[in-house]
This record gives structure tokens, sequence and C-alpha cells, in this order.
């Protein structure tokens, strides 16, 4: 694929995430807006690729050594730190039978 | 592995990522969400890994254990009060890692022949510089609500002068890399004058702002992630990160039109420093006088209520005292007092904030109401307790338009029977706001720290 063609459908598929993720937080309720910040949180975790890609390349110098150990170092906490909080915030989330009352 | 199949299986990444955000329609399905979001995650690392091979893999593994040991450790140690600042650090390090990514690409890509793909400069440029923003301005975020930086807004002379030659300096350094400036120099200038840029952008946002800021790094991860997808042709981080992007966008308007507050306002506005003196004086030299009562007498009103409504702001989350509230909520009840929770929109630190620190303290989310559902319940509440709220129930939002938070909408609960309100002192609020509420002849206040005014509460309505 030349640089172009794949430049445009990489810009395609940026534009159509955006209507997405509008999309599918306009349906979240004002009562998850902290778990959905901490759970966004975790997904931008995803750059752990980027930075495993950069650590990862044959041939590097010192400086992308450094560089790429220190993304990789950071990109793990984000996924691990954001998945881990977004849990312990849902797991409290429960729905009680409400006892009958008078009154 | 083929690129078509990697491909493939960073899709699935993607569809589970969706589905994490759909499920969060629903706490019922929440959680569920979350760990299908997890699963995706550890697909698309281990298609990673495979892919790379063999290559550095031993310090893949070491940087990794590090880190995710790191965030194990530390999103499980905190305090559910400490939850915001969490979610700020874990931000700031994702928004890092793609700087990094973008200073690591154009090292890589500058010896090779020819000068860089105009559109590959501008996303490393692009990445660099929000990537940095956000690192930066999540540890001010995340220091200010550790209290290790003040969370007051601070500000200096020429502080507009500062971020704006910083600003431009970071642009003109950017707008040479794009142009085909080959110089890697430039790039490290571009990111160390857009991480001193984030410092000075959030240090004069005061902690009541926090939630916009927090949202609004977000995005920008979310933002810098995507471009960093552009750097390494990479699917799954161009989606994954603007679905982010989008998301922490949209949730960042809303919460500025929940404070009727543009974004501009919340970010250059330097919340707290207008004039507060004005509404103060005004409202002092009414000739209202401040009752205070005893626990007792608090108690007396209670358990003789037929409907309280519970309103929590961030002292609760300061004094630790869900629990308390919650107890508190549960004797009311089996007294047969109706009890609900009026949340606002802005309360505390995050978006959201104080349903968790209650859905800690496990009370059910159906008892939590939102604004829009809480206020017409007022005027029908014989009393409403206000337990370390002060702006999000100002009625100067309503009537003073010489208020600086005049405009945002308010839970009104003046509008009930009669109002209790929990404060440590007369001091006023964050935002250093007088608040007429507590000169209201309907209000009576009861001083001392939320958690043990509580705890008193709880003993004085046993023995009615």
């Amino acid at each position: 694929m030349s640089h172009n063609t794949l430049l445009v459908f990489e810009v395609t598929i940026l534009v159509l995430a955006i209507f997405l993720g509008i999309e599918v937080i306009s349906k979240v309720p004002a009562l998850l807006h902290t778990p959905l910040m901490s759970g966004t949180n975790a997904i931008h975790g995803i750059v752990i690729v980027g930075a495993m890609i950069v650590l990862g390349q044959p041939d590097k110098s010192a400086f992308t050594w450094i560089v790429g150990f220190i993304a990789v170092v950071l990109a793990s906490a984000n996924v691990v730190g954001g998945f881990v909080v977004t849990d312990r915030m849902l797991e409290m989330f429960k729905k009680r039978e409400r006892p009958p009352r008078d009154s | 592995m083929s690129t078509n199949l990697s491909n493939l299986l960073y899709l699935v990444t993607i569809v589970t990522f969706v589905l994490a955000l759909r499920f969060l329609s629903s706490p019922a399905h929440a959680r569920r969400g979350n760990q299908i979001g997890a699963v995706g995650m550890t697909i698309a690392i281990i298609v990673t890994w495979i892919k790379i091979g063999s290559t550095s893999w031993w310090a893949i593994a070491i940087a990794m254990l590090i880190g995710g040991g790191f965030g194990a450790v530390a999103a499980r140690k905190v305090k559910m009060t400490a939850m915001p600042q969490m979610v700020a650090l874990f931000n700031g390090v994702g928004g890092g890692a793609a700087a990094l990514i973008a200073l690591a690409e154009l090292h890589r890509i500058l010896p090779e022949p020819g000068a860089p793909k105009v559109d590959i400069s501008l996303a490393i440029v692009l990445s660099g510089l929000i990537g940095a923003i956000s690192f930066a301005g999540s540890m001010i975020a995340f220091g200010k609500l550790q209290e290790l930086v003040s969370g007051r807004p601070i500000t200096y002379a020429g502080q507009q002068f500062v971020n704006a030659a910083l600003f431009l300096g970071c642009l003109a350094a950017g707008i040479a890399l794009v142009a085909g400036v080959q110089d890697e120099w430039l790039l490290w200038l571009l990111v160390a004058g857009a991480a001193i840029f984030g410092l000075l952008f959030v240090l004069p946002i005061g902690g009541a702002d926090m939630p916009v800021v927090i949202s609004l790094l977000n995005a920008f991860t979310g933002l810098a992630v995507a471009l960093g997808g552009f750097e390494l042709e990479s699917n799954v981080l161009i989606v994954s990160g603007m679905l982010v992007g989008a998301s922490g966008t949209l949730l960042t308007m809303m919460m500025g039109r929940a404070m009727n507050r543009s974004i501009a306002n919340v970010l250059f506005g330097a919340f707290g420093q207008v004039s507060a003196g004005g509404a103060a004086a005004a409202a002092v030299s009414d000739g209202g006088t401040v009752r205070s009562a005893t626990a007792e007498d608090v108690a007396v009103m209670l358990a003789y209520a037929h409907k309280v409504v519970f309103v929590p702001g961030y002292g609760l989350a300061v004094a630790q005292a869900q629990h308390d509230v919650r107890q508190l909520a549960d004797l009311l009840e089996a007294k047969g007092v109706e009890v609900s929770y009026a949340i606002h929109p802005v309360a505390g630190r995050m978006p959201g904030h104080m349903n968790v620190l209650l859905a800690e303290a496990n009370v059910p989310y159906p008892q939590l109401k939102e604004m829009d559902d809480a206020n017409p319940e007022f005027s029908r509440t014989d009393v409403a307790v206000i337990v370390g709220a002060n702006d999000v129930v100002n009625p100067d939002a309503r009537n003073n338009q010489g208020s600086p938070i005049y405009g945002m909408p308010i839970l009104n609960v003046d509008d009930a029977q009669s109002v209790v309100v929990l404060k440590r002192s007369m001091n006023p609020g964050f935002a250093g706001i007088e608040n007429p509420l507590f000169y209201n002849p309907k209000t009576v206040m009861l001083f001392g720290d939320a958690k043990a005014s509580i705890g008193e509460l709880i003993s004085d309505v046993k023995t009615l």
C-alpha cells in the first residue's frame, strides 16, 4: 500500500473512531462518570503496544534503548493501574433490595 | 505472525474496548465490561510480543514488571478517597509514554535518506507536544490532589505572558520540524517546553476545578496515543486513542456545562481570584446570623422527619465519612424515614466522585439522585443534610449576579423545610466564596469534623 493510501485509510478510521467514542459515551449515566474516566484512562494504556514496538526494534541506539525502556515502564503502569483502579471502583456499585417500610 | 493475522487480533482488542465503554451504560454490567477490556489489552500485548520476536524480550519483560508492579501496588493500596489523584497519575504516565515514543520515532527516521514525510513529522510533533502537556499537567494535578502542591490557585505576575511565550516557542519548533528542519534537538526543546507549559497551565487552577482538568488531560493522552498510531502505522493505537480522545472531550464539555462555565474560563480564569469579598460583605451586612445546633437537636430533627436528603461534597471525602453517613441513613430508614442522596455533577474532585465514595459505603445506587431528579424533590423534603458541600448549594449562584459562581446550576436545598450544614468552621469553602445559605433562617449549622459529627448523630438517633 502506498504511503498516501495508508494515510487516507488511517484518517478514515480516526474520524469514525471520533463518532464511535461520542456515541458510546453519551449513553453513560452521570452516576458512572468517574469509572468512565478511569476506564478510558486504562484504554489509552494501549500506548504500551507502541512502547513495546520501540523497545523491540532491532539494532537500536543507546538512546532508543533508554527512551523505549522508560516508555514501556510508564505504559505498563498506565495499563495495570488503570484497569485495577477501575475494577475497584466498579466492584462497589451494588444494588440492594430496599427494606419494606411504612411511613 | 503475519501482519494480517496480527491486525485482525488487534481488531478484537478494539472491539473489547468499545464493549467496555458500552457496558458502562449500566452499573450492573460495568465491571464485566472493564474485565472484557482488560482481556482485550492482554491480547494486544501478547500479539505485539509475538510480532517483535526475540529482540530485547527480556528488557521489555523487566520494564513491564517494573511499571506493572508499580501500577498494581499503587492501585491496590490506594484508599478510595485518593482515587482522583491515582487516575491523574496513571493518565500522566500514559501521556509521558506517548511523548517518548515520538522522540524515539524521530530518532529512528531522521538518519533515513530524504526528509521525513510531512504527515509523520506532524504526528510526531503533535504527540510529543500533547503527550508532554498531559504528563506534566497530570503530575501537577496529582500533586495538588495529594496536597504535595497547594490546592489553591497559584498565580503570579506575567503568567499569561510566560504561558503565551512558551506556547509560541513550542509552536515555532513544531513548525520548523514539520517544514523539514532535521534536528532532533528541536523536538527535545519542544517536549521540554510543552512539559513546562503543562505544569504552568495546571498550577493556577484551583482544586475544585480538578475534575474538568483531569478529564481534559485524559482526552489529551488519548489524542497523543492516536497520533502515535500514525507514527507506528498502528490501527489499534489510532482507534483506541481516539475513542478516549473523543469521549474525554465530550465528558469535559459535559462537566463545563454542569458548572455553567466555558472550558476556557476553567482553564484560564484562575477561579476564586475574582474578588469574592463583595458577595461575602453583602451576605454578612444583611444582618444574617448563623444558628448553630447540637447533635441532639439535629438527631431529633432527622429521626422525626418523613424525608431526609443527604447532600455530599468534597468535605465528605476529606473526612472519609461515607461509611458513617450510610450507617446514619440505615438507622433513619429503620425508623421509617425516606432517605436519598442528592449528587451535584461537580461535587468532589472527579466527575461522579461522590457516587464512587457512596458506592464504596454500599449505598444502593438507586438512592443516588442526580441534580435534575433531586431538585424537584427538595420541596417535599423535611431535612436536607449538607455534608462537606459548599459551592454546589450556594444560592448566590441563583440570586447574586456579583458572585463568581453566578449562573452555575445548584442543588436547591433551601427549598427543603430545614437545612442542616455539617461544617468544620465558618471558613468559606475552597473557592473562598461566602455562602448565604448559612445565614438562612431555615439553616442550622453543626460545627465539627463531618465524621465526628455524624458519629454523634448516630449515637443520638439510637437513643431516641
